[in-house]
């Protein structure tokens, strides 16, 4: 029996000479989603690129598996092909690259190439529902997007490429309500019974409209607290420092210190 | 039928004058004796001869520019500097080498525009088409011939403009050209007409149109406009090391040329090219000019803005693989008040590929509002290659508006990560990438050409050793 979903054991892992994640266990089974949660600093990005294959990102020990299938000697792409897809916080711009080209290059390397009439009126559907103008298939990705537009973007192409698992890192951050409404439902559209999410944030707006099922919370690399949603409400209330636990240092932003 | 070069220059010792040889070339080198016999072969008038010889004594005057690129690759003594068309139309197919055969292939052109691009045969499902379009032309009484039937045909046209822009004391190739140039185009548009489609090289059969030393020369009327496009985006096979040509562009008041050029020359070959084009008041120069090919090029296609509220455009692409060196640029030349140009070169290198932008905008003193603006970016695919940036300005009147930009940068290894982890190959990710930035170029080819020259440049970043 293979464990579907991304399973993820005592994961270390290095950027150039630092080590940044020391030993992070994480299972997200298919269908779930899961929040991690964790103060600046503490690795959250780290480990979404690591997931993703980030060439960056050395795996010094432990290992990351989608649906039983081993990861950590994958390419990004073929990783992509295996169903795993990365919002990252910061989406690159590609000047010269419209959407449309983008995302027909994208379907073509997953496999999912669409005929042309059926690929158009999809997109057009799904950028209608995420409150986007026709014009945006048209603009080069990410090039002089506002915060808004780049993560209304993300989502168009997970809606379009449907992923078996997502990473979303900060997907709600730099949002306006409004704009976080859309997004998340967005993302509630493209749900399926099998799709697992694994949601970085740091608010707990997105998990109103989300409703993760478990919160993982992140602490200089390692998982220090697992929870259910009612976690969520602890740490907007106190902050994380009740998680963090007496032994550990104040965070940098010095706020919430409670016990 | 390949003929081995003892044997022709045993030909040429014997007398080559035999007007029934179906191949005709000359002695290796050149001498005054070769451009006697192009010229005659030719039957050319007696001033053409003279211009020939007098071309021939500056070039032999002239030391090699040190300046620019490395030339020192080139043996004037072992070049055919003309070859009779029908030569090369005979070469067959099996000549070609595989790695162009194999580059037609990945292009999925048709056999039979295969067989025109290597040389082999002239195009003759182009025949047809060719013959409706000039048909059509030739009502609107604009010309569009070879330049050697320009000549032949319009001699008073003819001479009234050629090498009015590049003389042949221009510089030491624009020198060798006017010597044995052969081939090339010849445009006359007249005043007022408007010729909608895009008049291509490729269409004009049964001349040397592929031969190393062509000379264009375009006259555009007043008011008209006309849309030139040179050579094609697929590799071009040639034997010979060194292609030499001169193109001169002439747009009388308010008319508008557009001159397309994308060169793909086989890498052994040094493409020194001089480009120059006039626009009178009111008129409109465009030069869209992609290099991809050759060993070595050096190209500077250039703009004399004569008349007030005259315009030019210089729009140029550069991709440089491993052991290329594309040494282009842009000048232009403010005559006249209230002009205005803009240059817009994106350069891309690659291994050890080598891109260079040599700019030159000059204002004369009586030359007010003027407007000039360029804007120059190189990018770097890895470690090894290089991008230089020569800009040099000339500003003579101080009521004027210049704007210089320039930007060097390398393919981020972010944009690679992120299009990659969307199911996207290293490769096809790059070439997007390039692509991406070769599109404000792209965007100005017709769709054929446009398509063509993406997938030419994923050939290119599939073949350049890194």
């Amino acid at each position: 029996m293979t464990v579907r979903g991304l399973s993820i054991d005592n994961l270390h892992v290095r950027v150039g000479e630092t080590d940044i994640l020391h030993g992070v266990t994480l299972h997200v089974p298919e269908g779930e989603v899961h929040a991690l949660m964790g103060p600046n600093g503490s690795g959250k990005s780290t480990l979404a690129y690591t997931i993703m294959g980030h060439p960056a990102y050395t795996v010094t020990k432990g290992s990351i598996s989608l649906n039983g299938t081993p990861l950590v000697e994958l390419s990004p792409e073929e990783r992509a092909r295996l169903g795993l897809f990365l919002s990252p916080q910061y989406p690159t711009a590609i000047p010269g690259v419209t959407v449309v080209n983008f995302l027909r290059a994208a379907l073509r390397g997953l496999g999912k190439e669409l005929p042309a009439r059926a690929f158009l009126a999809k997109l057009s559907q799904t950028m209608a529902s995420l409150h986007m103008d026709e014009s945006f298939r048209g603009r080069y990705i990410n090039d002089g997007f506002s915060g808004g537009e780049k993560k209304r973007t993300e989502i168009l192409q997970m809606a379009l490429l449907e992923p078996a698992f997502a990473v979303l890192d900060e997907t709600d951050s730099g949002l306006d309500v409004d704009a976080l409404r859309t997004v998340a439902e967005g993302v509630n559209r493209v749900r399926t019974p099998e799709l697992g999410i694994l949601l970085i944030t740091h608010y707990n707006r997105i998990l109103e409209h989300l409703k993760p099922d478990v919160i993982h919370l992140l602490y200089r690399g390692q998982i220090v607290a697992t929870g259910g949603p009612e976690m969520a409400q602890e740490i907007e209330k106190s902050g994380y420092a009740p998680f963090i636990g007496t032994s550990a240092e104040p965070e940098p932003m010095g706020a919430h210190h409670g016990n | 039928m390949a003929i081995d070069a003892e044997h022709l220059s045993k030909e040429y010792q014997y007398g080559f004058h035999d007007e029934d040889a179906s191949v005709f070339r000359t002695e290796k080198g050149l001498s005054e004796d070769v451009i006697r016999a192009i010229s005659a072969r030719k039957k050319e008038p007696e001033w053409m001869l003279r211009f020939r010889l007098k071309a021939y004594r500056h070039f032999m005057a002239r030391p090699m520019p040190s300046w620019g690129a490395d030339l020192t690759g080139i043996d004037f003594d072992n070049i055919y500097y003309y070859v009779k068309p029908t030569d090369q139309q005979g070469r067959s197919w099996d000549e070609v080498p595989e790695q162009i055969k194999s580059t037609f292939d990945k292009l999925g052109i048709p056999e039979a525009e295969r067989k025109f691009l290597a040389g082999v045969s002239a195009q003759y499902d182009s025949e047809v088409v060719y013959h409706n379009i000039k048909e059509g032309l030739e009502k609107q009484g604009v010309i569009f011939s070879d330049c050697d039937s320009g000549l032949r045909e319009h001699e008073d046209l003819f001479r009234k403009y050629f090498s009015t822009i590049i003389p042949p004391n221009d510089n030491k190739f624009a020198a060798l050209n006017s010597a044995v140039w052969s081939g090339g185009s010849f445009v006359y548009v007249p005043p007022g007409v408007h010729v909608d489609i895009p008049l291509q090289a490729y269409f004009r059969i049964n001349s040397d149109n592929m031969g190393q030393f062509e000379r264009t020369l375009i006259i555009a009327d007043r008011g008209s406009y006309v849309h030139y496009i040179e050579g094609c985006t697929a590799p071009t096979y040639s034997a010979d090391s060194l292609h030499s040509a001169v193109v001169e562009l002439i747009a009388l008041e308010d008319a508008h040329i557009r001159y397309t050029t994308i060169q793909n020359w086989s890498n052994n070959v040094y493409n020194l090219v001089t480009k120059r084009a006039v626009a009178q008041a009111g008129a409109t120069i465009e030069w869209i000019d992609g290099n991809l090919g050759s060993k070595v090029t050096m190209k500077y296609p250039s703009i004399y803005l004569m008349g007030e509220r005259a315009h030019g455009e210089v729009l140029s692409a550069a991709f440089a693989g491993s052991g290329q060196h594309q040494d282009a640029g842009a000048k232009c030349i403010h005559v006249a008040p209230n002009t205005t140009s803009n240059i817009v070169s994106r350069s891309i290198s690659k291994g050890t590929g080598r891109t260079s932008y040599r700019g030159h905008i000059v204002v004369n003193e009586k030359a007010d509002n003027v407007k000039c603006n360029v804007r120059c970016d190189a990018l770097l695919l890895d470690e090894t290659s290089r991008s230089d940036t020569y800009p040099y300005m000339d500003i003579k009147n101080p009521n004027v508006e210049i704007g210089h930009e320039a930007s060097v940068s390398k393919v981020g290894e972010d944009q690679l990560f992120y299009l990659r982890s969307r199911g996207i190959s290293e490769q096809d990710a790059t070439a997007l990438i390039v692509n991406g930035f070769f599109e404000p170029f792209v965007k100005e080819l017709p769709m054929e050409y446009a398509v063509e020259l993406n997938r030419l440049l994923a050939v290119q970043m599939d073949n350049a050793v890194g």
